[in-house]
């Protein structure tokens, strides 16, 4: 690894003569740094070549630049950088172009991207020690049809983020998929003004997530197969409190998958077989889903408290702990709640519901600000036909929980849609 | 005729302009634009003679907790041009006039044909102004340059004759072994980072992405140092005094110049070595504006330990790099604390500091653990009738 060749003077001519007015001082050059051809990472042979000219096309990319990455197969030992404003990064197509960081010495993320007005499409990010592709604090970004996904399927090792925008504002991610993420798949932290559409998210601990972030439509996805389908979370100590997400038109279905997220994360206190979960969030819409067959419930509305971190001085002063606004309807729901994950909430459902029952379509743990529990615009709302709404009864420890559908039958005004400027959305 | 009249000319031209590189009048070059191929344009360090020696009026300086590179120690240099200062500040990198170029090389003291992994200052240099190639190895040498449209950085890596260090923009990756003190071997990879890479740590505000200077800094700065003139003095004061820093606090105010602790120093609080560790180490991302800013952890010296420094703070974006713990720092408990977890990693995704380290700091993790150990105070899990509204 990282043996360096010499390169002949090329003065040849005065060689001899310099040789000896030179004492001490050298006359060679020495070749640039940079690696051995097909160097190693792990065990796999590395594209060196092809890794040192993408990433120079970064390091000198101005507004406008495009950096094409060919079609192929390819294995990168170092994760890509990119600063600059105004780039796009495209490869052939998420079929056609896989990039894989296997094995990665220095990252950890595949791809880390500081900058504005930023497009990344058509290709596919492999196997990153940490997130797959993650763009901190920029405006105007955009990443389609990128996939980005952990061959050796779920395992507590695999990086935490699929696709990671935090701190961004005007970010469109569409027609993407996250594959085996041991925190979510889709990941959007801490920005505003968020679309996340048409995308796939399988075998993630979360498959897709909204947290701390300021209007977002979630529509148009597939979430099955991961620990929890959807969710939208408020968690404390960050730059900004979130709110105003829209969840529709979403398929959160099967999301039964045992959770492989590391404890002490948010994503560990999600039970497997949560189709959609709102934690702390205000001013929420679920409605016009297909959330069928999430084993502990298709519908969980709960707040920090329930997750088991919260500890006194543990959240700034400002904190909102609780979910206020949330607007359950018109979903097409079924199955689900049949077998709930973990001893608890087992039994809760058996001796609620009979062994062969199932929770309601919406749970909910029952922490309320009690001083604002009146405040008609901060209530949670269910109108959707049949389905009922269980109260956890969480403040008293679960002594009492009961159906109670009643007190939720009410409506709230509607969020407007997101709006991303300067697109043809 | 002619035309060999001309070649001998061109030889005592070309046998001038070589020599001058190794020459000790040369001054140093300030070159305002562009990426020089090879360290030895800039005239800052001079190769020869077995040595490696900074040029005149390149000052060298040391700070008092050093960040941690791998065990490598560091020459580092400041050089601006007369008739400009550095205007001092008390909390941030100063702010340097344009044509300020900082140097810092990465070298490994060596005896008997090994690398060293070793604490030792005998190795370090010598009479305040070279370093002795016979006993240490020369790696890399990073360059900040201040230009008009702010900084600039350019990593030069050494070559194996210790001759000459050539830009590498995209980085590489050494092979390394080190012995230790006791003679055991560690082999591992010194991963030298890419032009970007040297942003991820240098850009001190996210928002603006500008690069800065991090050790340039009062309290990094605020010790003594011996000269190559044999003067011991505080650095600052010597700045002040040749002309590199203008506003310095002085007399009794000097008193109130901020000043981090040696990490090593036994005889300072355990608290203040803490701090200093992780200022120079963490700070430039953990910082309400810098890179980290969304974690929520902010690692400065200057407030009390709290929720925002660690203790009893829930982990954010951590992923793996929690190891099943719930806390950044649990008082009294190293072994439940996320910070000594992810310090004693070398995975990516779970180590921290996440660039910068491919080996894990044995003396720096021990320092945090003790701390910790010491500290008071307990993580409780609570309610809603323990939340203040």
């Amino acid at each position: 690894m990282g043996t360096k060749t010499l390169a002949a003077m090329s003065r040849l001519v005065l060689a001899a003569a310099l040789a000896a007015a030179l004492a001490g001082c050298s006359k060679q050059d020495a070749a640039p740094a940079g690696g051995s051809p097909g160097g190693l990472a792990g065990d796999l042979k590395v594209d060196t070549e092809l890794q040192k000219k993408i990433q120079e096309q970064l390091l000198d990319a101005k507004p406008g630049t495009v950096v094409e990455i060919p079609a192929g197969s390819y294995h990168f030992d170092r994760g890509l950088s990119l600063r600059a404003n105004g780039v796009t990064i495209r490869g052939a197509g998420k079929d056609k172009t896989i990039l894989s960081f296997k094995d990665q010495t220095s990252g950890p993320e595949g791809l880390i991207v500081y900058a504005s007005d930023f497009t990344l499409e058509g290709l596919t990010i492999e196997d990153s020690k940490g997130d797959g592709v993650k763009i901190n604090d920029g405006e105007n970004i955009t990443v389609r049809g990128v996939r980005v996904r952990w061959t050796g399927g779920p395992k507590t090792s695999n990086g935490p983020y699929g696709i990671y925008p935090v701190k961004t504002k005007n970010v469109l991610i569409e027609d993407s998929e996250a594959w085996g993420a041991a925190d979510a798949g889709i990941y959007v932290g801490q920005s505003r003004d968020v679309i996340v559409r048409r995308c796939h998210a399988e075998q993630n601990v979360a498959g897709i997530e909204i947290e701390n972030t300021i209007n977002a439509d979630v529509y148009d996805n597939v979430a099955t197969g991961n620990t929890g389908g959807i969710l939208v979370f408020n968690m404390p100590n960050l730059t900004q409190h979130g709110y105003g997400t829209r969840v529709y038109k979403n398929k959160a279905v099967k999301n039964n998958l045992g959770n492989f997220g590391a404890k002490g994360t948010a994503v560990a206190s999600v039970p497997a077989g949560s189709g959609v979960v709102i934690n702390s969030n205000s001013k929420v819409e679920i409605f016009d889903n297909d959330i069928a067959d999430n084993q502990t419930a298709n519908v969980i509305v709960s707040s920090y408290y329930s997750t088991g971190y919260f500890t006194a001085g543990g959240t700034e002063p400002d904190y909102d702990p609780y979910p206020r606004a949330i607007y359950v309807l018109d979903n097409r729901f079924s199955g689900g709640g049949d077998s709930p994950d973990g001893l608890d909430l087992k039994t809760l459902k058996t001796v609620m519901f009979g062994i062969n029952g199932r929770f309601p379509d919406v749970v909910w743990d029952g922490y309320r600000d009690e001083k604002r529990a009146n405040v008609a615009e901060e209530r949670i709302c269910v109108k959707n036909g049949k389905a009922e709404v269980l109260n956890a009864d969480g403040p008293n420890k679960y002594k009492d929980p009961k159906v109670d559908t009643k007190s939720h039958d009410c409506e709230l005004p509607r969020l407007p849609a997101v709006e991303l400027k300067g697109r043809t959305a | 005729m002619l035309f060999n009249a001309v070649k001998t000319l061109g030889a005592l031209a070309l046998t001038a302009g070589l020599l001058s590189a190794c020459n000790s009048t040369e001054p140093v070059n300030f070159i305002a634009e562009g990426a020089p191929a090879k360290l030895s344009a800039w005239h800052l360090l001079k190769t020869g003679g077995m040595k490696l020696e900074v040029n005149a009026g390149v000052q060298p300086y040391d700070l008092n907790t050093p960040l941690f590179t791998d065990n490598a120690h560091k020459l580092r240099t400041i050089w601006m041009p007369g008739g400009v200062s550095a205007t001092y500040a008390e909390k941030e990198t100063f702010d340097f006039p344009l044509g300020t170029v900082i140097t810092k090389t990465f070298y490994y003291p060596k005896a008997d044909g090994s690398l060293l992994q070793t604490a030792s200052a005998a190795y370090d240099l010598q009479q305040g102004r070279a370093l002795d190639l016979s006993r240490v190895r020369l790696v890399e040498t990073r360059l900040l340059v201040r230009r008009k449209d702010g900084w600039v950085a350019l990593p030069y890596v050494w070559n194996a004759e210790q001759t000459e260090a050539v830009l590498s923009r995209t980085g590489d990756d050494i092979a390394m072994t080190l012995k230790d003190d006791e003679g055991r071997s560690h082999a591992f990879t010194y991963v030298v980072p890419n032009q970007n890479q040297c942003a991820s740590c240098h850009v001190a505000k996210i928002k603006g992405k500008d690069i800065q200077p991090i050790g340039l800094k009062a309290r990094h700065l605020n010790r003594s140092f011996t000269y190559a003139d044999g003067t011991t003095e505080n650095q600052l004061e010597h700045l002040v005094r040749t002309g590199y820093l203008s506003g310095l606090p002085s007399g009794e105010q000097m008193s109130g110049v901020p000043r981090n602790a040696d990490w090593r120093d036994t005889k300072q609080p355990l608290e203040a070595r803490a701090r200093a560790y992780l200022d120079i180490n963490c700070a430039h991302c953990h910082n309400p504006v810098g890179a980290a800013n969304n974690t929520g952890l902010n690692l400065e010296p200057f407030l009390p330990m709290g929720r925002q420094q660690g203790v009893c703070k829930p982990p954010v974006a951590a992923g793996k790099g929690t190891g099943d713990r719930g806390f950044g720092i649990v008082p009294g408990q190293p072994d439940k604390s996320i910070m000594s977890f992810r310090l004693a990693s070398t995975e990516g995704g779970i180590m921290m500091p996440e660039l910068g380290r491919s080996t894990v700091h044995d003396e720096g993790l021990k320092l945090i653990r003790e701390w910790i150990k010491a500290m008071p105070g307990a993580c409780e899990a609570a309610g809603p009738e323990s939340s203040k509204s």
